[in-house]
């Protein structure tokens, strides 16, 4: 099962080393890992996806919640939870494939950021599911490099 | 002021009175400060034995115990010390030099990454990157260190960093937004919890270091006097239960007397105070208690359930807790009366697998080497020891009636742990009796440590068991391993008391059963570090034991036959 961990840490140096050992050293796997500071500058967010059984998981946030730099650790419900990847693909394309390629992007709403003689670069907003949809889709033309962000969410409603 | 002397004014802003170390390249300013100081600096020869002294030192006055050691090899050394406090939850602030600054990521001569080497065994590092955060770090440091579950802090302060000016201030409020250990238990779950005891037919304590960190021995004694329930310690645990008690069973798990296992095989309430269900206590997680109702309480959230399922989990300080657990108790309607037919049980258990070894004709028992301990200390000393063999015998034939006064390597199990430890013990209990009790293989992982303990005339007694043999490992090669002894032979040791002459101590050797009380005795009286070398039976084994992965209640050995 998945879980979506998002976790508040102090903006100190090492904090990320700390966390992601700790993954390590208990022996999960992290699916993706995204970083950013939050509305107060001294605080980042860690937002972490990890493939775990409910008892493992519950251990791992335990352990989490001992770092010192880490302030507060959600275990999002997915149900109550809004999550988006962002990806940069690059895919092989032609003048003959070009107007294809650009229509695969148009229904997946996707932007496209380069266009050169062989290839085009569309960035793509979306759940995971989503992105590995378009990317299936572009396959058969020949993606050249998939950059994604890793997953960030938050939850629904007011809280 | 310079940087080094602002760590001087930390530490003893920090209440610090001693500290175990020994200098190098990267550490002469923070010297140089101390020098002028009159914080008592200890000079080891080895800085795990400075790791180690400064564990002995906290475990046996309740205080955090600090080391320092040079950047590079200085911090390396310091590894095995740092993870035996973590395992064992010791108060520790490890101070290490680091190349300067400016040259940290260039392999600069003696750079070693010693925060990110040490970041699985601590409970939280720093590295000073600027000098006037130094009295702050510390402030937090010993902070951190010493509440909660305690454990070490390593803070890791490049050579400039030392030598830099700056405008001393001490350090203001502690601010940790992630760190607020929870001390209180929460009144529901002590209700539940006393409630669960009222109810019980056949309870049992089973307490843990935890219980001495917290000093909680008073409230444990009350309840289990009050409710008549007997108690069971883990190896860390052991002198929060006074073992002189009716009520006392000793130690549990692999090496536990047979009562201790079959009571907690048997029990319908097992409380769990300060331990944490390892798997040296557990065996065979299924099996274990598995007729009782789990009460688990302990500092540490993520001990709760993190091996086996706990009904009643209570986060908080067990001193704390078990209080409100009493005060519910005594308020409540109860029966005392309603465990005597699982006392009756207990006490037939006891009489018929008492701890028993075969006393054999010309031998020196080890067993017997501890006994006399034992008498002559009056069970007043503090004990302590490395891993192994004679730990365990240690553990089991003396008796421990008084917390702190047992210090072992519980959790790493680290040999050349013990001496370095009774130093520090010694240096922070100066009026209490010392004894180290090592074995012949792990006495050399730390040996040079006597001459620190003769320099500053350190009355340490070492009780070397000496059988010629990596004793455990021999053990487990002799019962599984089809008595192939894989390089656990080692009789080719030195003259063990020639060594302790050398060095300044005390030595002698004892061959004959009849010499081992005097030995004892007229080292406690010489008043000077003093190394016995006991030549006991070469081929003892240390019984009752619990095969690995078997069930507590399926011991073999140890029984009278």
């Amino acid at each position: 099962m998945k879980h979506i961990l998002s976790v508040l840490v102090e903006n100190k140096p090492g904090v990320l080393a700390r966390v992601a050992g700790l993954f390590s050293r208990r022996g999960f796997n992290i699916d993706s890992l995204a970083v950013g500071i939050t509305e107060n500058p001294d605080v980042s967010r860690m937002t972490i996806t990890v493939d775990a059984e409910e008892h493992p998981i519950e251990q791992v946030t335990k352990q989490l919640h001992k770092l010192i730099n880490v302030i507060k650790i959600t275990d999002l419900d997915a149900e109550k939870t809004v999550a988006r990847e962002l990806a940069l693909l690059k895919v092989k394309s032609d003048a003959k494939t070009r107007a294809e390629v650009m229509q695969l992007a148009k229904i997946f709403r996707a932007q496209i950021l380069d266009v050169s003689r062989k290839t085009i670069t569309i960035e793509i907003t979306g759940t995971f599911e989503k992105i590995d949809a378009l990317e299936q889709l572009l396959q058969p033309h020949g993606v050249v490099e998939i950059v994604r962000t890793g997953r960030i969410a938050i939850e629904r409603g007011e809280k | 002021m310079k940087g080094s002397e602002a760590i001087i004014e930390s530490l003893k802003a920090a209440g610090v009175e001693v500290v175990f170390g020994l200098p190098g390249g990267m550490v002469i300013p923070l010297y140089d400060a101390l020098y002028d100081s009159d914080l008592k600096h200890f000079l080891v020869r080895h800085e795990q034995g400075a790791a180690h002294m400064a564990d002995g030192y906290a475990r046996a006055t309740g205080r955090t115990g600090v080391c320092i050691a040079t950047s590079g090899p200085g911090a390396t050394n310091l590894v095995t010390g740092i993870a035996n406090a973590y395992m064992d939850s010791t108060p520790m602030v490890a101070i290490t030099g680091q190349a300067r600054s400016d040259l940290i990521g260039t392999d600069a001569f003696q750079e070693a990454d010693i925060t990110g080497i040490t970041e699985p065994i601590v409970k939280h590092s720093y590295l000073i990157k600027n000098p006037n955060d130094i009295s702050r770090i510390f402030k937090e440091a010993f902070y951190i260190a010493s509440t909660g579950r305690p454990g070490p802090v390593l803070i890791d302060i490049p050579a400039d960093m030392q030598l830099a000016e700056i405008d001393y201030r001490p350090a203001g409020k502690i601010d940790l937004p992630g760190y607020k250990p929870t001390l209180k238990g929460h009144k529901k779950q002590i209700i539940s919890a006393a409630k669960a005891i009222a109810a019980a037919e056949k309870p049992v304590f089973y307490a843990g270091g935890g219980m001495i960190i917290a000093g909680a021995e008073k409230e444990l004694l009350a309840i289990a006097k009050l409710m008549k329930i007997p108690v069971t310690t883990t190896l860390m645990g052991l002198g929060c239960f006074p073992e002189d008690n009716d009520l006392s069973l000793g130690m549990l798990g692999m090496h536990g007397t047979g009562y201790a296992n079959y009571a907690v095989t048997h029990s319908d309430l097992l409380i769990g105070v300060g331990a944490r269900f390892d798997d040296r206590v557990t065996g065979k997680l299924e099996t274990f208690a598995r007729h009782a109702k789990k009460i688990h309480i302990d500092m540490d959230p993520a001990e709760i359930s993190k091996n086996i399922a706990i009904d009643i989990p209570i986060v908080g300080d067990a001193k704390d807790v078990l209080a409100g657990i009493l005060a519910e108790l005594k308020a409540m309607k109860r029966e005392p009366k309603k465990t005597a037919p699982w006392l009756d049980q207990v006490i037939a258990w006891k009489k018929k697998h008492p701890l028993h070894y075969k006393d054999e004709k010309g031998s020196i028992m080890p067993q017997f080497v501890i006994e006399e301990v034992n008498r002559i200390t009056k069970s007043n000393a503090i004990l302590c020891t490395d891993v192994g063999q004679h730990q365990m015998w240690s553990a089991l034939f003396y008796t421990h009636t008084k917390p702190r006064h047992w210090i072992s390597s519980g959790g790493l199990g680290t040999m050349g742990f013990g001496f370095p430890a009774a130093i520090g013990a010694k240096v922070g209990c100066p009026d209490k009796t010392v004894i180290d009790i090592a074995g012949d293989g792990s006495f050399q992982m730390n040996i040079q440590e006597l001459a620190t303990a003769v320099c500053y005339d350190i009355p340490v007694v070492v009780c070397i068991l000496n059988n010629g043999f990596l004793g455990m490992v021999r053990q487990w090669q002799e019962l599984f391993w089809s008595k192939r002894y894989s390089e656990t032979a080692i009789s080719c040791q030195p003259d063990f008391a020639a060594v302790a002459e050398a060095y300044g101590a005390l030595g002698m050797t004892i061959t004959k059963k009849k010499d081992v009380g005097d030995a004892i005795r007229t080292a406690i009286k010489s008043k000077r570090p003093a190394v016995l070398d006991f030549r006991v039976k070469p081929e003892e084994n240390v019984f009752p034991m619990v095969p690995a992965g078997k069930s507590i209640d399926e011991m073999i050995g140890g029984h009278k036959t």
